[in-house]
C-alpha cells in the first residue's frame, strides 16, 4: 500500500541530482573550454592599455605608450612600414567597395531570383547555392594568373581595387542567396495590392517592398563590409607595395616582426585593427544572429 | 523609369541577374578553367611573365605534374595523411561538441540574457578577423608571457615550442580551428532547438520527463538533419581553409617541421612560395574535384530544397 504513494524525499534528491548534473554539463562543456577565449580578449584589452601584464591578463600600470602608432611610423631598425593611417584608408576602402559591390550584385539577383519568372530559375538557385557551398579559396592560384592577364597585379591601387573586385565577387553568391530570403518573405499580396493600387512596378518596389527588406540590405551590406575588413589571404599574396597594403596584412607582417619583443604594442595594434569588426558586431548582432538563424523569417 | 515595363518580360530577369552572372563567369568559372588548363602546363617563375603576356612558345603542354601527384612527389602521401587528420578532427568538434555546446548553452541554461552572452563569447573566434586571432594565439602559447603556455607548463606539459614540436604543433592546429569551427555548428543547433514547438517540450515535461531525458529523445533526434548538414557544410569548407595554418606558421619549412602541411598550404607554398604555379594548380585542381564531387553528392543526398533549409548563410 505504502508503495503507491509518491516518496517525496526521493523524488526532491533526484531532482537535485538532476540540477547538479545539468550544471556540471554546462560547466565542462560551455564555460571551462571558453577560458582560452576569455584569456584572449581580456589580455588583449590588458596588454593594450598597460606598460606590464602579470599572469597575462591582470593590467599594471595604465599607459597609451602601446598606442603611439597612432601618431608616429612604426620602425624595427632598419625596417620603416608605412603610416597606419593610409593604410587604414586602404581598408576601408576594401571593405566600404565589398559591402557596396555586393549589396548592389545581391540586391537585383536576390529580387529576379524570388520575384521574377524564368527559364531554369530552380537550376540557377541550385547553382547559387553551390557556388555558395563551394571553398572558392582554393581558386587562389587561377586568380592570381587571372589579375595578371587583366593586367591588375603588381599595379599598386589598382591591384588593391583588383582584390576588392574579387572579393566581392567570391561574396555575391551568398549575398543573393540572403536577399532572395528576404524578398521571399514580402507576401505577393503586399505587393500585388500596390500595383492594384495603382503603382508601377518601380514605385512599388521603392515604397512598398524596400522598406521591408531593409534589414536584408543591411545584413548583406554589415557582412560584406566585415569581409572585406578581414580579407587577408588574397591581399597578402595579391598586394607587393606595402603603400596599398590593407591593415590585415601590415599588422601580419608587424608581427612577425615584434612578437616576443613588444605584446603590448602588438595588442594594442591588434585591437585598433578589430574595433570596428567588434563595434558592428554587437549593434547588428540580433540582426546577424536572425540571419544565421534562417534567412527567410527575416 | 515606366519604360522598364514595356521591357519584355523574358529579358527583365536576366538584366537583374547580369551583373552577378558577370562576376561568377569571370572570378569563378573562368579560374575554374584555368586550374585545369594550368595543371596541363609546365608554367613557373621562369617563364610566368611570358605566360601572362602571351608571348608565342612561353609554355608546353605536359602531363608531368600528375606524375609528381600521383608519385613523384615524396610528400604528398604525408600531406594527404596530415590533411585527413585536420578536416576530420575539427569536423568531430564542429558537429559533436558544438552539439552539446548548443545543448548545455540554449536548453540547459535557461537565464536567457547569460545564455545569450555565453553564444555571443563563442562566437567571437569567428567573428575576430583573421590576423587578431591568429596573434592572440601566438600570444597564448608564447613561453614568455602566454597563459596557455604557462597553465600547460605547471601541468608539466611544456615543449619548446607549440608551433614547432609534433604532435603539440597538430595539436594546436585543430584548436585553433576548432575554436572557429565549434560556433558554425552551435549557430545551426541553436536555432533548430530553438525551432522546436514549445508545447512539445511543455507536454514531455507534464508528463513528468526530465531535462536530461528531454534532451535524449526530443532534441537528439529532431538535430539529425541539422548535424548531417553541418557535416557536409564544413567538410567543404575545411578541405580548403588554410589561412589559420598560414598566419600561424608562414612559410612550407615551418609547416614542415610543425607537420602542419595540409593540402591547400602546399598549394599555396608550391605556387607562391616557390614559384612552380603549374604544380600549385595541380594540387588545388584535387581539391577543387573534391569540392565539385561532394557538392553534386549533397545535392543527391539532401535534395535542393532540404539542403537550403538549415541555414542560408556561413558566418
Amino acid at each position: 500500500m505504502s508503495k503507491k504513494y509518491i516518496d517525496i524525499k526521493k523524488i526532491k534528491k533526484r531532482i537535485l541530482l538532476e540540477k547538479i548534473a545539468k550544471a556540471l554539463i554546462v560547466l565542462f562543456v560551455a564555460v571551462i573550454p571558453s577560458i582560452p577565449i576569455w584569456l584572449m580578449y581580456l589580455g588583449l584589452i590588458a596588454q593594450a592599455f598597460s606598460s606590464k601584464v602579470t599572469l597575462g591578463i591582470i593590467p599594471n600600470g595604465f599607459t597609451l605608450k602601446n598606442w603611439r602608432f597612432l601618431w608616429s611610423t612604426i620602425q624595427m631598425g632598419l625596417k620603416k612600414y608605412p603610416n597606419i593611417w593610409p593604410i587604414t584608408i586602404n581598408s576601408l576602402y576594401l571593405a566600404l567597395g565589398t559591402a557596396l559591390l555586393v549589396t548592389f550584385v545581391a540586391g537585383l539577383a536576390g529580387y529576379a531570383l524570388s520575384r521574377m519568372e524564368f527559364r531554369g530559375r530552380t537550376k540557377m538557385m541550385e547553382f547559387i547555392l553551390a557556388l555558395h557551398a563551394f571553398p572558392s579559396i582554393v581558386l587562389l592560384i587561377a586568380l592570381f594568373v587571372l589579375l595578371n592577364k587583366l593586367g591588375l597585379y603588381g599595379r599598386g591601387f589598382i591591384t588593391l581595387t583588383g582584390v576588392m573586385i574579387t572579393k566581392a565577387a567570391l561574396e555575391a553568391p551568398m549575398g543573393a542567396w540572403i536577399m532572395k530570403g528576404f524578398f521571399d518573405n514580402v507576401p505577393w499580396d503586399i505587393e500585388w495590392a500596390a500595383l492594384v493600387d495603382g503603382c508601377n512596378r518601380l514605385t512599388a518596389w521603392r515604397k512598398v517592398i524596400l522598406p521591408l527588406v531593409l534589414p536584408g540590405f543591411a545584413a548583406v551590406a554589415v557582412f560584406a563590409f566585415l569581409a572585406g575588413w578581414a580579407e587577408f589571404i588574397m591581399a597578402f599574396t595579391f598586394i607587393r607595395e606595402d603603400r596599398w597594403w590593407p591593415l590585415s596584412v601590415m599588422i601580419y607582417h608587424v608581427i612577425g616582426e615584434y612578437k616576443f619583443v613588444d605584446w603590448g604594442f602588438l595588442a594594442a595594434l591588434s585591437l585598433f585593427y578589430a574595433l570596428p569588426t567588434i563595434i558592428f558586431f554587437v549593434f547588428s548582432q540580433k540582426l546577424l544572429l536572425r540571419i544565421y538563424v534562417g534567412g527567410v523569417k527575416g | 523609369m515606366p519604360s522598364l515595363k514595356n521591357l519584355p518580360r523574358k529579358i527583365l530577369p536576366w538584366i537583374f541577374l547580369a551583373p552577378l552572372l558577370f562576376m561568377i563567369i569571370l572570378f569563378w568559372l573562368v579560374p575554374v578553367g584555368l586550374t585545369v588548363f594550368l595543371s596541363f602546363t609546365n608554367v613557373t617563375y621562369k617563364n610566368f611573365v611570358k605566360f601572362v603576356h602571351g608571348v608565342e612558345g612561353a609554355f608546353n603542354f605536359t602531363l608531368e605534374n600528375f606524375h609528381k601527384l600521383l608519385g613523384g612527389d615524396p610528400y604528398i602521401g604525408e600531406i594527404a595523411k596530415i590533411t585527413l587528420i585536420y578536416v576530420g578532427s575539427v569536423l568531430a568538434i564542429n558537429a559533436f561538441y558544438s552539439l552539446i555546446l548548443s545543448i548545455s548553452i540554449v536548453y540547459l541554461v535557461k537565464n536567457e540574457y547569460l545564455s545569450t552572452f555565453m553564444r555571443v563569447v563563442w562566437l567571437l573566434p569567428r567573428i575576430t578577423p583573421a590576423v587578431v586571432y591568429g596573434f592572440l594565439w601566438i600570444w597564448l602559447i608564447s613561453p614568455d608571457t602566454g597563459p596557455f603556455y604557462q597553465f600547460f607548463a605547471s601541468l608539466g606539459v611544456a615543449p619548446g615550442s607549440w608551433l614547432l614540436e609534433k604532435p603539440y604543433s597538430q595539436i594546436l592546429m585543430i584548436v585553433v580551428n576548432g575554436y572557429v569551427g565549434a560556433s558554425f555548428g552551435m549557430i545551426i543547433y541553436t536555432s533548430a532547438i530553438k525551432s522546436i514547438p514549445e508545447d512539445l517540450i511543455r507536454a514531455a515535461k507534464v508528463d513528468g520527463a526530465s531535462d536530461l531525458q528531454i534532451i535524449r529523445s526530443i532534441i537528439l533526434p529532431l538535430l539529425k538533419w541539422p548535424m548531417l548538414f553541418v557535416i557536409s557544410w564544413q567538410t567543404l569548407s575545411l578541405i580548403a581553409s588554410y589561412e589559420q595554418i598560414l598566419i600561424l606558421w608562414g612559410s612550407y619549412g615551418a609547416t614542415k617541421a610543425a607537420g602542419t602541411t595540409v593540402f591547400a598550404i602546399y598549394a599555396w607554398f608550391k605556387a607562391f612560395e616557390m614559384g612552380e604555379y603549374a604544380y600549385g594548380a595541380t594540387v588545388s585542381l584535387v581539391l577543387v574535384a573534391i569540392g565539385i564531387v561532394l557538392i553534386l553528392l549533397y545535392f543527391k543526398i539532401f535534395g535542393f530544397h532540404k539542403l537550403m533549409q538549415p541555414s542560408k548563410i556561413e558566418v
